[in-house]
């Protein structure tokens, strides 16, 4: 398969870009922002996606959705990230989806209906602390009748105060640190004895801190296999990591784009400062940096889809290399700008913001290159 | 089964039973490259190998079968490529002419020089160098001076190059002429002719890695026949056209150099953790050059990830046409930084200039090669000058 997208990718993505830029663009973003609502996202919006056919973009085909790929549904993401779209796509229907993908039938029935109509949202409660380390969950799920009773506590929820499901990875056997004995839920957000508080983050978007204080779920919320949680999580994160890469590459991309046009209009010395050879190196050093990030996005997302055994590898060095060049391009963005690049005025600091936010999503850059020395044996 | 699927197991079934051993060792350092030539220096298994390869046209794969390539398809490419490197088999020709002028002439070439000129190529017969830089034009290449003077029915050529690779071994040289001196990009001419002419010395210059693989090369009324047979001119294009032919040219040539970036093996960390140290956790005990080493580790696999997309996208024509310089720039970068971090995991070892232990200071030497990687072939700060201005439209000061 070459390394580009193909005439139907490519169509998708000429219609995501012209439905996120004129439904869920900047302007959207900002008018959201403003208005201040408990939700991170507009509901409206995510019905729109629906009545788009993105939200079942990684359903089979059987199950009511469009049957595609990772590299599908990055195509989308990647136009979320360049418009700063506020939505709960990436939780909902590409990580939230991918792990009931990975379970029973029974969950997928429940669920499935509502996320392709644009009515239900689901969100990912992982981390237990402020970096992402998910081999360390401590929470726990006991046995109690013929389900589980939850106690502990998550963080980092995103879209979480909207969520009608949580995703959950909890203990049930073995202690932080194996390998073995997690097991993943889909918790309702209405079960008895689960709060949450919402809190705003730096990008604007929602996130929650959610408490199980004695969560009682039946055995029906397991998805895949009690203490097999392992092979669930795996590919939630693989799916959601290869997502977040998607959705950074279009900030930074967007952020890019935006910075080498204010340069080349800007004027000082009588010139444009796009002249200066300073400016330009770092910006051709930067295009040279997003260029490679988008290869190994698109690399993960094609291995994944295929089902190679070294999909993994490439998951982490797209979340890392991509999250390295878009660092890099909301940094060099702001400093460009000048003076307007730190005024909320313009746009380049909300790129900034945004990719704050998604570098921590699942594991950032560091988290991921410790991995790939890891996955090399040393 | 798929019919890519049965030309992998095919081919991986030749290589198997055709590769010679001795050509499917890892090579050591450039002495073991196969360069061919009228002169040629051959270690045990070389020349078998490269005449084998060359009569299936696979030194040249993806060229048309009429010009002595393998006439495959990109597809078949990748997957002779993926096996050649599975199965450990060494490239069988290294060759400018393969690099840099047979892609020349391909797109600019009539169907005599093809003819004429590319076979020789595929097969190993001739060894080509390029005459491109001179003492005054390095950067601004166009400003060159070395001249050809039209003379009837052959050129006389006088002047200067420098830093020409492999002069002193080569059989013939692509060479760039001022034919008009009143223009400076529309007054040159691309031209072809043997080393042998008389008037044609070279002189090594000797690098800071100890070898001397380029020279100074000087032309003193080199008489320059206009034709070597029907249709074969010794000009390729036009007469003062040869610009063009120059930049398509540095197009291929930095696409080739920037695959240092992603030839280089595999994890760096996996290979030196051992020698440098482990600890009680298996982890390189040093955690600063382990987080390093990760680092490239990650920097290799996402350039070899862009080389492939640069490759796929070239070849189907969607890629910017100044991509090579961004992909000649990065790809360098990388293989400089890789190099950094391979001196550093060998310690005080690895600064033996001479001993037997270092094969004779291979680690360093090869260090020292690589930062020729972002000067030859154009430098990193002009790559970096056209990919602001070709690619990004940054406006002229
Ligand atoms: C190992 C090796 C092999 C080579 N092989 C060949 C060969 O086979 N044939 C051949 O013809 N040539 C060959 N070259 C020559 C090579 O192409 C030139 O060295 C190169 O183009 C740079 O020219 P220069 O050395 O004159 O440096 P200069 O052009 O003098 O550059 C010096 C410094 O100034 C910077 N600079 C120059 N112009 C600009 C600008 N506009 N903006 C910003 N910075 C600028 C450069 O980036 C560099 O850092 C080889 C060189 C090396 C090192």
């Amino acid at each position: 398969m070459p390394l580009y997208l193909n005439d139907d990718q490519k169509m998708l993505q000429d219609s995501a870009a012209d439905f996120m830029k004129t439904e869920g663009g900047v302007a959207h973003f900002r008018e959201f922002r403003d208005k201040n609502c408990k939700d991170g996202f507009s509901h409206a919006l995510w019905k729109q996606f629906a009545e788009m056919g993105f939200t079942g973009i990684l359903v089979d085909e059987e199950e009511g959705g469009l049957g595609l790929g990772h590299a599908e549904a990055g195509v989308v993401l990647e136009e979320i990230g360049r418009n700063l779209t506020p939505s709960p796509f990436l939780t909902t229907a590409v990580a939230g989806v991918e792990a009931l993908n990975a379970g029973g039938k029974a969950l997928r029935d429940k669920y499935f209906p509502g996320i392709i109509a644009g009515e239900t949202v689901l969100s990912l409660a992982i981390d237990e602390g402020a970096k992402h380390r998910p081999d360390q969950i401590a929470m726990a799920a006991t046995r109690e009748g013929n389900g589980f009773k939850l106690d502990g506590k998550k963080q980092f929820v995103v879209q979480g105060g909207s969520a009608d499901a949580l995703i959950v990875a909890a203990r049930t056997s073995g202690s932080a640190g194996d390998e073995k004995g997690l097991t993943l839920f889909a918790v309702d957000t209405d079960a008895k004895g689960l709060s949450r508080d919402n809190v705003r983050l730096v990008d604007s978007a929602v996130a929650a801190h959610v408490e199980f204080d004695g969560v009682v779920v039946d055995a029906d919320a397991v998805i895949g296999e009690v203490d097999d949680g392992d092979v669930v999580l795996k590919r939630l994160l693989n799916a959601g990591r290869t997502g977040a890469a998607a959705e950074t590459l279009g900030v930074g991309t967007g952020a890019m784009d935006i910075t080498v046009d204010y340069i080349k209009g800007r004027k000082q010395f009588d010139t444009t400062i796009g002249s200066f050879q300073a400016l330009q190196h770092r910006a051709a050093h930067l295009y040279s940096e997003m260029e490679i990030a988008r290869a190994t996005v698109l690399k993960a997302q094609q291995l994944l889809d295929e089902g190679a055994k070294s999909a993994e590898l490439m998951v982490s060095v797209a979340k890392s290399k991509v999250g390295r060049a878009t660092s890099l391009s909301v940094k060099e963005g702001v400093q460009m700008h000048g003076g307007v690049g730190m005024t909320d005025e313009y746009d380049i600091g909300l790129y900034m913001k945004r990719d704050r936010a998604l570098q921590e999503f699942l594991g950032d850059a560091n988290y991921h290159t410790n991995l790939v020395a890891e996955m090399h044996g040393y | 089964m798929s019919d890519l699927e049965t030309f992998r197991k095919e081919t991986a079934a030749w290589l198997e039973a055709n590769c010679p051993p001795e050509m499917r060792q890892p090579m050591v350092d450039e002495s073991d490259a196969c360069w061919g030539g009228r002169n040629p220096t051959y270690k045990p298994g070389q020349k078998e190998w490269m005449d084998i390869m060359a009569e299936k046209g696979w030194t040249v794969p993806d060229w048309p079968k009429e010009y002595g390539g393998g006439g495959l398809s990109r597809a078949e490419t990748k997957i002779l490529q993926q096996e050649m490197a599975r199965l450990k088999c060494r490239s069988p020709l290294s060759s400018f002419g393969i690099w840099m002028l047979g892609p020349a002439l391909l797109h600019f070439g009539t169907e005599e020089q093809k003819k004429h000129f590319l076979p020789q190529i595929a097969r190993g017969e001739i060894r080509w160098c390029q005459g491109y830089s001179e003492p005054g034009s390095g950067s601004d290449l166009a400003s060159l001076q070395t001249s050809a003077v039209d003379q009837g029915d052959h050129y006389i050529v006088n002047g200067q190059k420098i830093w020409t690779s492999y002069a002193d071994k080569a059989d013939w040289i692509f060479c760039l002429t001022r034919t008009d001196k009143s223009e400076k990009h529309k007054g040159i001419t691309f031209l072809l002719f043997d080393m042998a002419s008389e008037g044609v010395t070279t002189k090594p210059i000797k690098l800071i890695s100890g070898a001397s693989p380029f020279c100074e090369t000087f032309f003193d009324d080199v008489k320059v026949p206009k034709s070597y047979g029907e249709g074969v001119s010794s000009v390729v294009f036009e007469e003062n056209r040869g610009w063009d032919v120059a930049k398509y040219l540095l197009g291929h040539e930095r696409s080739m150099i920037s695959g240092e970036g992603s030839s280089g093996g595999g994890s760096l960390g996996a290979k030196f953790a051992d020698q440098v140290g482990r600890d009680d956790m298996g982890r390189l005990d040093d955690p600063m050059l382990r987080a390093q080493m990760a680092d490239i580790d990650i920097e290799l696999l996402a350039f070899r990830a862009m080389a492939e997309r640069f490759g796929d996208t070239f070849k189907a024509g969607l890629c910017h046409p100044a991509q090579p310089n961004m992909m000649k720039y990065a790809g360098t970068e990388i293989n400089k930084r890789r190099h950094e971090l391979i001196m550093s995991a060998g310690g005080s070892q690895v600064l033996e200039w001479e001993s037997e232990a270092t094969n004779g200071g291979l680690t360093a030497r090869s260090w020292l090669r690589t930062k020729a990687n972002s000067i030859e072939g154009g430098t990193s700060e002009v790559m970096l000058n056209v990919v602001s201005k070709q690619i990004l439209q940054l406006p002229n000061t």
